[in-house]
């Protein structure tokens, strides 16, 4: 069935788990550095390989992060939670049980607004965020490309095993109808955002960093019991998220709308084509046999703690976005453009060190926007936001005009100094010598006689004919506004 | 209450796919008399385990105990896999694995 | 000369080494050569270790001529169980699933004692992952009773307990998870001490149950176990679980209590549940021997009630196989240790870890995994392990009410003496678990206890238990140190001294070399 005729038929209803790799310096719960990439299996202790004997201790680093992102999500931070183990055998999982937070988690009841293109606030609700670590990688070898069916034997790097993580789940999200993709994407985009603001992963997407699995069901109408929902597994990028919510609608309107039932079970996305494909079904033999982890003791954030967490906790994305909007007085959709070209951070850095917002903005998302991607290189790493507000202060002063400030620009962007220091030594200064103005302005009027007289018509848009010779003359380092000044004063003096 | 005495050899087949132990239909004849008397007398914890006693998970009540995120010493990668029933290009090699989670 | 050494205790050598009397060498090679001389009727090791011994040995002699400032226990030498975890040395469990595992790491404990300076004479047998109360259930045969080889040692760190009741160790390290360090000590007319939970690092212990497990000093008085847990004791970021409290002087604590009048005003309590029916009448007598021998030196006998111990056993047994069956699902053929496919049917990664766990599991191992799974499994959570955990609590609400009444309580540590093999064959495994209902409180509820002789019954040892209240184990010392003394006058001689020293080698070998 087309999507919008799934979404017109049925409700859908979504549930998102998250994982975030968090940036510690060490593991969740041993002191084996967290790091992507390095050697196989050269990141490991006993503890993250599960030897005989070892024993976890929680990295206290983590428990912030995780009260961080509890706290940036509106939530409630638990007195009191222990960790617990989850049994079930794997080849990835060291220990054949994961160390993870069941019925306890540390943050839970939680909000936020996330927005769509056209500005639409959408709120959604966090049942939950947990503590818990991450399994190895298996490389798959010998079958088809990488899959598991088919592989003569697997690989596996416990380098990932133990590496923090965050996982966060939604309560299910309704009501939201044919936008159900793009309001799965702008979630996890939105949880991407707040995870870079409060500095507890650099959740890079392309890395695995951060990890979606999204739940979809479909049901007759509004008032009607959610449906049965599948859970597609790791899709980690917002296009793919958005994909793999549009398949999953139609491909259960499909099956609803045949009299069929659908599975619950977990889905592969394929990248390739935007499908999924059925996994596991998850059946009454899921028994992860839960305890309380023995070997750690409960962790109980003192309300100091949390409050100290929460007092430091920097601005979060959707609040700097309004006050900026605020103090910038630009518009939404400008205000858009600059995030989507992650810009905000060196514009309002130049707005900071001087520059008006408008200039700020223009210069970012102009030419220096321009210049980087012909150097295939970020525009932060090219130039300062003190530089580029220092560039617009030459403007200001009257020092430099728009031209001869691009030419200022490439020489920065060159890496050739400070504004101030190129355009000293390529003597680009806007002239002030009236002296040799009054020459040049008194020439092209003496070679124009047929344009000063459309001047004295009253064409006053004739003067630019006059800008050119003048500009020639002056090597472009006449102040335009001056020149005109002149003209009309000798034409009408 | 579970119903502690009566345990099948079935229900024995199934804790042994959960606990990933191979077992005999002998085995497992055998394990569901032991269990089942094991836990018709364990069974009697409920007697006193009332809603208003506390469990315990630790001995010793103890809280956050926490590490400081700094970096040991990790093993080399000699020696994380010197245990290793096979290995292949500086990693496990383990049998097909068949299902995902 | 090599066999005065063995006799002697390890606070005697200690002060005969640091006087430069003998070499550490010579204490070394002499335990070398009665373990090579004894060993193969005994079965106390699984792996012995010589040359780490000696090099050990050697070093610590070349330290103290050079001058250096040493441990004092520095060229004592030491049996360690094989569930401590020890870098480059085989380490086993005493289970065919870790048969050929080198660990890449040492336990805490493991690091300790080579800080100290301790020689390592080799890895003891025991129960397949601590789980028996017989060493019957080795992967690499039984250990056998120095007082009568026709006996079990008990378990599980019979090897340990043997070890140091046949003169092959002054010292040894044991685990006491349900009263395994205890018990063999009963049963091997040693001293076996289980710490206050926490007070020894588990780092590196393999584990069988995490809340329950313990690492015990045994030797063959009270002042020897007091001082390698000493040595043993103190903080470790490494276990969370690891108290933070200074270690007490546990070594001026059998001082004072070596003292005359030490137990006087002292109480001791008789736990009226831990007595009278169940007690062989040998095991009863000797325990009221005892007894009698302490009131007569001052202390105060008052009787103190534990109701919840009848459930303390059925918790126990819920517990214990439940943390069992997470602890115990690494051992999977993956990343180490034994590896087995399966005979017919597809080679999965999931197919090899059933047919690894089938070969490499003991079947009491086994039992218990799937015991515990049971017990964890959804739909019996909270009846089983749920409620399992509230009778701990009740436990500790009974200890609390007793220590009020009693300075220590003080109970036979187990119902009988030494059994012979195979008694365990058919019976029912519940009624075997009984053995264990004076020391498994204890573990349940975290707090300290001691096992040691208390005399004789029949020619074989009887075990006093002593129990104190969480972070008093200085109690334990002081108190036992006294009662050593009273038993040790009333006999003539202490009971380690009555020990057969020659035993009949059986039928196979049990001992191999690293």
């Amino acid at each position: 069935m087309k999507f919008t005729e799934a979404v017109a038929t049925y409700d859908p209803a979504l549930g998102i788990e998250v994982h975030v790799e968090l940036g510690t310096a060490t593991k969740m719960f041993d002191d084996a550095p967290n790091t992507f990439g390095g050697g196989a299996n050269e990141n490991t202790t006993p503890t993250s390989l599960g030897l005989p004997g070892s024993l976890p201790v929680v990295n206290g680093t983590a428990v912030e992060y995780a009260i961080r992102i509890g706290l940036a999500l509106g939530c409630e931070i638990a007195e009191s939670c222990r960790f617990a183990r989850k049994n079930y055998f794997y080849p990835d999982l060291a220990k054949n049980f994961q160390t993870s937070q069941a019925d306890e988690p540390i943050a839970f009841d939680g909000q936020i607004d996330i927005e769509l293109e056209d500005g639409t606030i959408v709120p959604v609700e966090i049942e939950r965020a947990h503590m818990e670590e991450d399994a190895g990688k298996n490389t798959h070898v010998g079958g088809a490309a990488g899959r598991i069916h088919g592989a003569d034997h697997s690989l596996v790097d416990y380098n990932r095993a133990g590496v923090p993580l965050v996982e966060i789940v939604t309560r299910p999200i309704t009501g939201v109808g044919e936008r159900a993709p793009e309001v799965a994407a702008a979630y996890v985009r939105t949880l991407r955002d707040i995870f870079r603001a409060i500095g507890v992963s650099e959740a890079r997407m392309e890395q695995g960093n951060v990890r979606a699995d999204i739940n979809v069901s479909l049901r007759e109408g509004t008032d009607a019991p959610l449906g049965t929902r599948t859970e597609t597994k790791n899709v980690n990028s917002f296009r793919s998220i958005d994909a793999a919510v549009r398949y999953e609608i139609s491909r259960q309107a499909d099956i609803l709308a045949a009299g069929g039932e659908v599975l619950q079970e977990t889905r592969h996305f394929h990248e390739a084509d935007g499908s999924t494909s059925a996994g596991r079904v998850k059946s009454d033999a899921d028994d992860y046999r839960y305890f309380p982890e023995p070997d750690l003791v409960p962790v109980a954030p003192s309300r100091e703690w949390v409050e100290e967490i929460r007092a430091n906790l920097p601005e979060l994305p959707a609040a700097r976005r309004r006050r900026l909007l605020g103090e910038w007085g630009i518009s939404e959709l400008e205000m858009r453009d600059i995030i989507n070209a992650g810009l905000l951070d060196p514009v309002e850095a130049t707005v900071a060190a001087g520059a008006g917002p408008d200039a700020a903005r223009k210069w970012w998302m102009g030419e220096i926007a321009r210049v980087a991607k012909q150097k295939e290189a970020e525009p932060a790493e090219l130039v300062s936001p003190e530089h580029v507000a220092q560039l617009q202060g030459l403007i200001d002063e009257g020092k430099l005009n728009d031209k001869l400030a691009r030419k200022v620009l490439a020489g920065v962007l060159d890496g050739r100094g400070a504004p101030a220091e190129v355009m000293e030594a390529d003597g680009l200064q806007i002239v002030e010598d009236t002296g040799a103005l009054e020459a040049a302005v008194d020439e092209a009027i003496a070679q124009n006689p047929d344009v000063v007289e459309k001047i004295k018509g009253g064409k006053m848009q004739a003067i630019g004919a006059l800008m050119g010779p003048i500009m020639k003359a002056t090597r472009g380092q006449a102040d335009a506004g001056k020149a005109r000044e002149l003209i009309l004063a000798r034409i009408n003096g | 209450m579970a119903d502690a005495a009566a345990i099948t050899a079935g229900q024995v087949e199934h804790l042994a796919e959960l606990a990933r132990i191979a077992m005999t239909s002998d085995e497992l004849e055998k394990t569901a008399e032991d269990l089942g008397r094991i836990l018709s007398s364990v069974a009697r914890v409920t007697e006193v385990a009332t809603d208003d006693v506390p469990a315990t998970s630790h001995p010793m009540p103890l809280t956050n105990v926490l590490r400081e995120d700094v970096v040991g010493t990790p093993l080399t990668a000699e020696q994380a896999l010197s245990g290793a029933p096979a290995a292949e290009d500086g990693k496990f090699l383990v049998p097909q694995i068949l299902g995902e989670d | 000369m090599t066999d005065d050494l063995t006799r002697l205790t390890a606070a005697q050598l200690s002060a005969g080494l640091r006087a430069g009397e003998y070499s550490s060498a010579d204490v070394t090679r002499a335990h070398l050569d009665r373990i090579e001389q004894t060993d193969t009727a005994l079965g106390s090791f699984i792996t012995v270790t010589p040359e780490q011994a000696l090099s050990t040995a050697t070093d610590v002699d070349r330290r103290r001529a050079a001058g250096e400032e040493l441990h004092p226990y520095a060229g004592v030498p030491v049996s360690v169980k094989d569930v401590v975890v020890t870098d480059g040395v085989r380490t086993t469990a005493a289970s065919k699933i870790l048969e050929d595992w080198v660990p890449p790491y040492d336990a805490t404990i493991s690091s300790r004692i080579k800080a100290a300076g301790l020689p390592v004479l080799g890895k003891t047998n025991m129960d397949e992952f601590a789980m028996g109360s017989t060493t019957e259930h080795s992967a690499f045969g039984p250990t056998r009773n120095p007082w009568d080889t026709t006996t079990v040692p008990g378990g599980s760190s019979g090897g340990a307990a043997a070890s140091a009741a046949a003169f092959q160790a002054p010292l040894a390290v044991g685990t006491d998870t349900g009263g395994s360090v205890r018990q063999p000590a009963a049963f091997t007319g040693t001293v076996g001490v289980k710490p206050t939970y926490g007070s020894i690092s588990r780092y590196g212990i393999i584990a069988m149950a995490s809340s329950l497990d313990q690492v015990g000093p045994m030797g063959r008085t009270v002042a020897d176990a007091a001082a390698l847990h000493q040595l043993l004791a103190g903080h470790d970021p490494k276990d969370s679980t690891s108290l933070t409290d200074a270690v007490p002087d546990f070594l001026a604590a059998v001082e004072a209590g070596a003292r005359d009048g030490s137990l006087t005003g002292k109480r001791l309590g008789v736990v009226n549940q831990l007595s009278g029916d169940g007690y062989d009448a040998g095991v009863q007598a000797a325990f009221t021997a005892a007894l009698d021998l302490a009131r007569d030196a001052g202390a105060e006998i008052v009787e103190v009630d534990l109701p919840s111990l009848s459930y303390a056993l059925d918790a126990y047994y819920l517990i214990m196989p439940s943390e069992v069956s997470s602890n115990l699902a690494r051992y999977d053929g993956m990343r180490f240790g034994l590896r087995v496919e399966p005979e017919s049917g597809p080679v999965t990664a999931e197919t090899v870890m059933a047919a690894t766990r089938a070969a490499g599991f003991g079947a009491e191992v086994k039992r218990r995994i799937l015991l515990g799974t049971y017990a964890l499994s959804a739909g019996y959570y909270d009846a089983y392990y749920g409620s399992a955990q509230k009778v701990r609590t009740l436990v500790q609400r009974d200890f609390a009410a007793a220590f009020e009444k009693a300075d220590v309580l003080v109970t036979p540590t187990a119902p009988t003496t030494a059994l012979p093999f195979g008694t365990e064959d058919d019976a029912d495994p519940m009624a075997l678990y009984l053995g264990d209902a004076a020391t498994i409180p204890a573990n349940l509820a975290g707090i300290p206890g001691m096992s040691l002789p208390a005399g004789l019954a029949g020619g074989m040892p009887v075990g006093l238990q002593l129990l104190a209240p969480a972070r008093e184990d200085a109690r334990l010392y002081e108190v036992g140190a006294r009662l050593e003394a009273l038993v040790t006058n009333a006999n003539g001689a202490p009971v380690w001294a009555g020990v057969p020293t020659e035993y009949a080698a059986p039928a196979a070998s049990t001992t191999t070399s690293a």
